[in-house]
């Protein structure tokens, strides 16, 4: 799982949003800052009150395609704000502090834990959830390879499971087994379905050609 | 034209089973058309699309959220909880502490004959993660900061947090009358001096399994919303209908005010089998704060009060002759289920009483109170603890008169459960089978041969393990009720309160009216688990579902098809005797130009609605009914580095007929990384001496297996006999015996690789490291 802040850090995201280095940075500096964030870039040298954790901050998310405008405490992560402020439950909840991938999203194409982004530090970044995959009521290539292979149990962490099945199949279009192993091993799933989520991701693989 | 006739509802053409008539029992399928099919589970989609809600998914409007102060201390009375800095908190709109009028009902914890009265918030806090007090607020971020923002004094007590010390004199008392929990349990048949004379090797070893977590990943939790008087319950859970009544036992309500929603849940593995703490503290933060009130625990007090597999200290000597015959064992558990009575040894020695034929057993079981969250079902409870003792003294019995480990378990196959009173016998013992075939299909002579030709060279080392299993239960039983509505136009709706946890029942009974109306699967509307609108089931669990409900499935298809025979018969103006039911319609048996279309029958259009009705029949009298299993590994050890790679397993498994191959094999695939977690990186550590708290409450610290940790190569080995007497499915449970051998059968391979025993659980590079250095 790519989920190290350090590797945004190398690829900045386009557009204007803040990084979490930035953000933190920012926070940590003072800004005199309850507005969008890219004012709380260009003050990061201001020195004033620091941000609140439940201090409300306007930002722009683009999910899915969507942009939405929304007004968000500091402290709220991507998780919260997806599943509760926008409806996306699609992305679940399951340990809050990065370790089992229930809530994986992409980022700019990179799967990552919704739990351990902040919804303020997503904003500029295309964010891709679970439902940001179907066309339409058509489920996509590897939402159709899952089903097919009986790659799921109880169903909780495959939403994670395929988010992270399609950031791998981005960069790696022809995984081999060790591969998917690899690529799939920041993701939990208690029931056990590994050897059909080795076979779906394989089939996605060729169902996206 | 009617829908069915152009073949949407129905399968042309397929066969269907004979009808019986009213009152009489139906025949055995023998083979099927659907049933065990490979196809994808009727309700992937919603599970892929992210359509399925889940009780964590679920938002109302004006919806709170819940969170739950629990207590830091492994033992301590609380004196005071002080909340008005908490209640000035803007966004928070209720708290319940055990000051709260009304808010503190009685709390029971049970387990066989042993009965615990406590509170929902009790003064004395007997486990580290005891519910203290409780916070209604807008955001769950608000509720945690109030929670944060209750001051509680405690007074700390002292602690005994490991069961191996809880009987010793110094020890503290739990509870009044000391940490038994009941005497001493005691079962033997035979004499096991005279079976101990008898054989040519005795063997004595100890061995212990750490305390598991379930960490299911949908966390545990529940909406809780109340309209008046009537409540209504969005959880997580196993089992809707218990979870209805446990809910109005508490809070003192009639069944018909409690409804209950469950029609997703993201695991459970035995912990959601009841209303939690949390159920209850939802209900009644949402009658105090006016909205409805979601509680989704977090990751950390999952770890520490919802339930665990409770560690194993077991001792086992026994006696065998050089044939292979069993001649004595004699097994004694000391378990414990933590501060409350929560079954600790509860079938930790059904396997040494059951599984293999031995006329002289004893068992001695000792079940203890510690300072630790109570012990929940787990996924077979007990079974795979008393495996890796039985299992691991099976293999060494087997290298010690020189026999194979699978030849010497052939040599004691049972066909009556020894174990129970008045020895009936099982409907089909599979056990041989299992070994038979697994190990044909395993290639076991094979491997061994070739890890004994290759020697013990370089510093990785193969090893090949097996182990047998049985489950105790897994035979199903009554009471279950099914309606199956068929429309006018034929298409159906199948309704029961079962719910589906990921192993797929829903597909199964899908599956089971798809066999007997020779209709598609994929059209069947499925309403399950909602004690409002669905018919009573028992929670889903003891791999008892499936030999369960489906049986009443097929009795609700039959009362259908019975039902529309009448129908047609008044139609065509025949006696109902003269016809028969085919895919989509009605025919005469001796004229086949007399037929019927079921969407053009009179009675079905001017009803619009036939329903039928399926109720379990009762079991076989004096037979038992378990699924029998046997697995095999194969695994390499790094003699350097102590790190264990398992290459490869096989899951042969007697659970009767195969109702869906795909969740079949899946379920398969589940136990056996379950077993891994148990063999090699599970385990609860709590710091017994300083503080007794538990050290690693996070997925970091206790480590489930991940993709990395299971081998890609699994195979699922179906063995079914044919079980005509079992129900009228001929279904066995699955969902348990999976994960029963598979830790011994990782042992077991371990010590074929390095020649090192490995008795306690986990085995991992640490521990294996300093036991290789000898």
């Amino acid at each position: 799982m790519e989920n190290d802040p350090k590797d945004k850090e190398k690829n900045p995201p386009k557009g204007r949003g803040i990084t979490r280095r930035r953000f933190l940075k920012t926070v940590g500096s003072g800004a005199a800052v309850a507005a969008a964030s890219d004012v709380l870039t260009s003050l990061g040298s201001v020195e004033a009150a620091p941000v609140k954790p439940e201090e409300v901050l306007r930002i722009n998310l683009l999910v899915n395609g969507q942009p939405h405008r929304l007004m968000v405490e500091s402290r709220w992560s991507l998780l919260f704000v997806l599943r509760e402020k926008l409806g996306l439950t699609g992305t679940k909840v399951g340990c809050e502090r990065g370790e089992c991938g229930a809530c994986t999203v992409l980022i700019d194409a990179v799967p990552r834990y919704a739990c351990m982004t902040l919804a303020v530090e997503a904003e500029g970044s295309e964010i891709v959830t679970l439902e940001g995959l179907m066309h339409g009521e058509e489920l996509g290539p590897v939402q159709q390879a899952f089903a097919e292979h009986d790659a799921l149990q109880c169903g909780y962490c495959t939403p994670g499971q395929i988010m992270s099945a399609e950031g791998l199949l981005r960069r790696n279009p022809n995984p081999t087994v060790d591969e998917i192993r690899m690529g799939m091993s920041g993701n939990l799933c208690r029931c056990g379905a590994y050897p059909h989520i080795f076979k779906a991701v394989g089939r996605a693989a060729r169902l996206k050609k | 034209m009617a829908e069915s006739e152009k073949g949407l509802y129905y399968i042309e053409g397929m066969p269907v089973p004979e009808t019986s008539k009213p009152g009489e029992p139906p025949k055995p399928w023998g083979k099927t058309q659907i049933v065990g099919k490979a196809v994808p589970r009727v309700d992937a989609y919603e599970r892929v699309s992210g359509s399925a809600v889940y009780p964590a998914d679920v938002s109302l409007p004006n919806m709170l959220y819940g969170a739950i102060l629990r207590c830091p201390h492994p033992h301590a009375r609380v004196k005071k909880v002080s909340v008005e800095k908490a209640l000035h908190l803007p966004g928070v709109s209720a708290i319940i502490s055990s000051d709260t009028p009304g808010a503190n009902p009685t709390w029971t914890y049970s387990s066989g004959s042993v009965e615990i009265q406590s509170r929902l918030f009790d003064p004395v806090c007997r486990f580290e993660g005891e519910a203290v007090a409780a916070v209604a607020a807008e955001t769950p971020y608000r509720a945690w900061d109030a929670v944060r923002a209750i001051a509680v004094d405690y007074e700390t007590l002292p602690f005994v947090a490991d069961e191996r010390l809880a009987l010793k004199p110094d020890a503290i008392s739990i509870h009044k009358g000391g940490n038994r929990v009941e005497p001493t349990k005691i079962y033997a048949r035979g004499d096991v001096a005279k079976g101990f004379a008898e054989a040519d090797v005795i063997l004595e070893q100890e061995y212990r399994t750490e305390c598991e977590i379930h960490s299911p990943i949908e966390p545990h939790g529940c909406v809780a919303n109340w309209d008046g008087n009537r409540l209504t319950i969005w959880e997580s859970t196993q089992g809707v209908y218990r979870v209805q009544s446990n809910v109005a036992d508490i809070l003192n309500l009639p069944l018909s005010m409690v409804r209950v929603i469950g029609h997703y849940m993201g695991g459970a593995f035995g912990s959601k089998l009841q209303a939690g703490k949390y159920t209850v503290i939802a209900a009644l933060l949402a009658k105090r704060s006016g909205g409805p009130v979601k509680i989704t625990l977090s990751r950390e007090e999952t770890f520490l009060a919802v339930g665990n597999r409770p560690a194993a200290n077991m001792k086992l000597k026994a006696g065998i002759k050089k044939d292979g015959t069993l001649t004595a064992l004699d097994f004694e558990c000391l378990g414990t289920g933590g501060a409350y009575p929560a079954g600790g040894t509860s079938g930790v020695d059904w396997l040494v009483r059951d599984l293999y034929l031995c006329s002289n057993v004893r068992t001695k079981s000792t079940d203890v109170y510690v300072n630790a969250g109570p012990a929940r079902a787990f996924r077979a409870p007990g079974h795979p603890q008393g495996a890796w003792a039985l299992e691991q003294m099976m293999d060494a019995l087997a290298e010690a008169i020189r026999m194979d480990p699978v030849e010497v378990r052939l040599k004691n196959i049972p066909s009556v459960s020894q174990g129970r009173k008045g020895q009936p016998p099982y409907t089909t013992t599979g056990l041989k089978e299992c070994l038979k075939e697994g190990a044909a299909a395993f290639g076991w002579q094979q491997a061994r041969k070739q890890i004994a030709e290759s020697g013990k060279k370089g510093t990785v080392r193969r090893g090949v393990g097996m182990a047998g299993a049985l489950w105790a239960a897994g035979g199903g039983r009554p009471p279950s009720t099914i309606i199956l509505k068929l429309f006018s136009d034929g298409s159906v709706n199948l309704n029961m309160g079962a719910s589906d946890i990921g192993t797929g029942t829903k597909t199964v009974m899908a599956l089971v009216v798809a066999e007997e109306l020779g209709a598609n699967p994929d059209l069947i509307q499925i309403e399950h688990a909602d004690t409002g609108t669905t018919q009573f089931a028992t929670p889903s669990g003891g791999s008892k579902t499936v030999p369960t409900e489906s049986p009443a499935v097929r009795a609700a298809a039959i009362d259908v098809k019975q039902q529309l025979l009448a129908i047609a018969a008044r139609d065509l103006k025949v006696e109902a005797d003269s016809l028969e039911f085919k895919s989509g319609g009605i025919v005469s048996k001796t004229d086949p130009s007399r037929k019927i279309r079921i969407a053009e029958l009179s009675g079905l259009k001017q009803r619009g609605v036939v329903v039928g009705i399926g109720y379990r029949g009762p079991n076989p009298e004096n037979k038992i009914a378990n699924p029998f299993a046997a697995q095999f590994c194969e695994v390499e050890v790094d003699i350097r580095t102590g790190e264990v790679r398992i290459i490869r397993f096989l899951g042969a498994h007697d659970s009767g007929r195969v109702m869906s191959r795909l969740t079949y094999d899946n379920q398969v695939f589940g136990g056996i990384t379950m077993g891994i977690g148990l063999a090699a990186t599970e385990a609860r550590i709590l710091d017994g001496n300083q503080t007794g708290k538990m050290v690693n409450r996070n997925w970091h610290d206790y480590k489930l297996p991940t993709a990395l940790d299971v081998p890609a190569d699994m195979v699922s080995l179906p063995i079914d006999l044919g079980d005509t007497e079992v129900n009228t499915t001929g279904a066995k449970g699955l969902g348990e015996p999976v994960t029963i051998p598979t830790a011994a059968a990782v042992a077991n391979a371990v010590y074929h690789a390095t020649g090192v025993r490995v008795t306690t659980t986990p085995i991992n590079p640490v521990k294996l490291c300093r036991l290789l250095a000898g």
